[in-house]
């Protein structure tokens, strides 16, 4: 129970999320209408993957630091989920992008970053797919990954706000808490943000888990 | 400092004894402009300014991921080792990322030379279009030695450092396309002091990140 009671949190966030989502009241909007209720699962996701990074570019330079290698595991299966996550975050941005903007992938500099983000991920597992040496293989992809989070960061939170674009908040376009949002629509937002989040922690650590009980089944052969 | 000029100094001596390899790089980018001469000018006679200059950065990017890939793989393991042995990280990577860098701007500005005698000039600030050059080749070098360092360690060097190296280098590719642009089109340079502070500002963060991160590859 001691252990447990975010996973509780979290289910309880998401099914408030969720059902809010589907049936809560929100404000009428001009263009964005009803999709507003999207804010709630294409923002949080973003949150989320933005802290799994973090966590994940963290356990790399715990791995550098002290090189056990849990840390490279812990690091690997963040970045997992943050990939996971971003897909995800894409996909509720096209749905969202296909009924306010008129296309699922507008020429948005914010899209641009986050297709880069993803492919710069994609190799951080393709270096690890090629060394078979564990301590060789953690120590290199944990010196892309530091490189991979400091390349990335900039491109998706100050590029975007330089040129114009599309997403609230950059270009000079006002942020969303300003006009979009009333207060019962940031009743159910902030608190989704932690639930998203802690649902990806929660993935990361099952899959960590049952990445520990395969590396200590293979070393007792 | 004293071991930094060193190296450096070692570097160059080193291209200059295999010129093969030197060579090879400026007949590289000889063939490819070459190449785009073929095809883009000799039916049509005429190339938008736009894909003019796309394509400028495209060939130096091949040709930068080419050349600096080799940083790494030319030496031996016995030589890396004996320079482990007497050298410490930081020197080594510092000097291999200021080597780089003039190597870089060496190729490009011939490049650039055969590119204008080969598809003519339609550059409008010529002054502003060769800092575009200077940037984009530290810039290239900075984040590709990093990359190389990391891609050599592994078996398939080649395929690894274009798949590496691609997504790392594309925010920067973005602000130079946009600064020669600028440039092309003769605009002034107080149009352009945003993206020359952003491209200095990338080179910083990845210059830092690779003195502090080089140590732990060196050690492998």
């Amino acid at each position: 129970m001691k252990q447990s009671w975010w996973k509780i949190l979290c289910v309880v966030i998401l099914f408030y999320t969720i059902i809010q989502g589907l049936i809560g009241a929100i404000p009428r909007q001009p263009i964005l209408n009803e999709t507003l209720r999207n804010v709630y699962f294409h923002v949080p996701l973003w949150f989320g993957m933005m802290t799994l990074m973090v966590a994940s570019a963290w356990f790399a330079i715990k791995y550098l630091r002290g090189g056990n290698i849990a840390h490279d595991e812990y690091s690997a299966e963040f970045a997992n989920t943050a990939m996971l996550y971003g897909v995800l975050g894409f996909a509720t941005g096209a749905v969202w992008g296909n009924y306010t903007w008129g296309d699922p992938l507008p020429k948005d500099p914010k899209l641009i970053a986050v297709e880069v983000g993803l492919l710069i991920y994609a190799a951080y597992f393709i270096l690890r797919s090629s060394f078979e040496d564990e301590q060789k293989r953690g120590r290199l992809s944990a010196v892309y990954n530091i490189i991979a989070f400091a390349a990335f960061m900039p491109l998706v939170w100050i590029l975007p706000r330089l040129t114009d674009s599309l997403h609230p908040g950059n270009g000079g376009n006002p942020a969303f808490g300003k006009y979009d949002m009333d207060n019962r629509v940031r009743m159910v937002f902030y608190p989704a943000i932690i639930g998203w989040t802690l649902l990806g922690v929660w993935i990361t650590s099952l899959r960590i888990r049952l990445r520990v009980i395969k590396r200590l089944k293979a070393e007792q052969f | 400092m004293q071991e930094i000029k060193a190296l450096i100094e070692k570097e160059i001596r080193l291209e200059w004894r295999q010129k093969y390899a030197l060579n090879g790089m400026l007949l590289y980018i000889v063939s490819t402009v070459f190449v785009c001469y073929l095809s883009f000018t000799l039916k049509v006679n005429n190339i938008e300014p736009i894909t003019w200059n796309t394509l400028f950065w495209i060939i130096l990017l091949f040709t930068a991921v080419n050349s600096i890939t080799k940083s790494f793989t030319q030496e031996g393991a016995g030589r890396q080792l004996y320079y482990y042995t007497i050298a410490s990280p930081q020197g080594i990577i510092i000097s291999k990322i200021i080597y780089n860098t003039l190597l870089m701007l060496v190729l490009s500005l011939l490049g650039f030379l055969i590119y204008v005698v080969m598809l003519g000039n339609p550059v409008g600030n010529l002054p502003m279009y060769l800092v575009s050059i200077l940037l984009g080749s530290i810039g290239f070098s900075t984040s590709l030695t990093m990359v190389a360092g990391i891609a050599s360690k592994a078996e398939n060097t080649s395929t690894l450092m274009a798949i590496l190296s691609f997504p790392v280098i594309l925010p920067m590719l973005m602000m130079i396309i946009k600064l020669s642009k600028s440039a092309m089109d003769g605009l002034g340079w107080e149009t352009s002091y945003d993206e020359i502070g952003i491209l200095l500002a990338i080179d910083a963060i990845v210059v830092s990140i690779s003195y502090l991160l080089f140590p732990y590859l060196w050690r492998s």
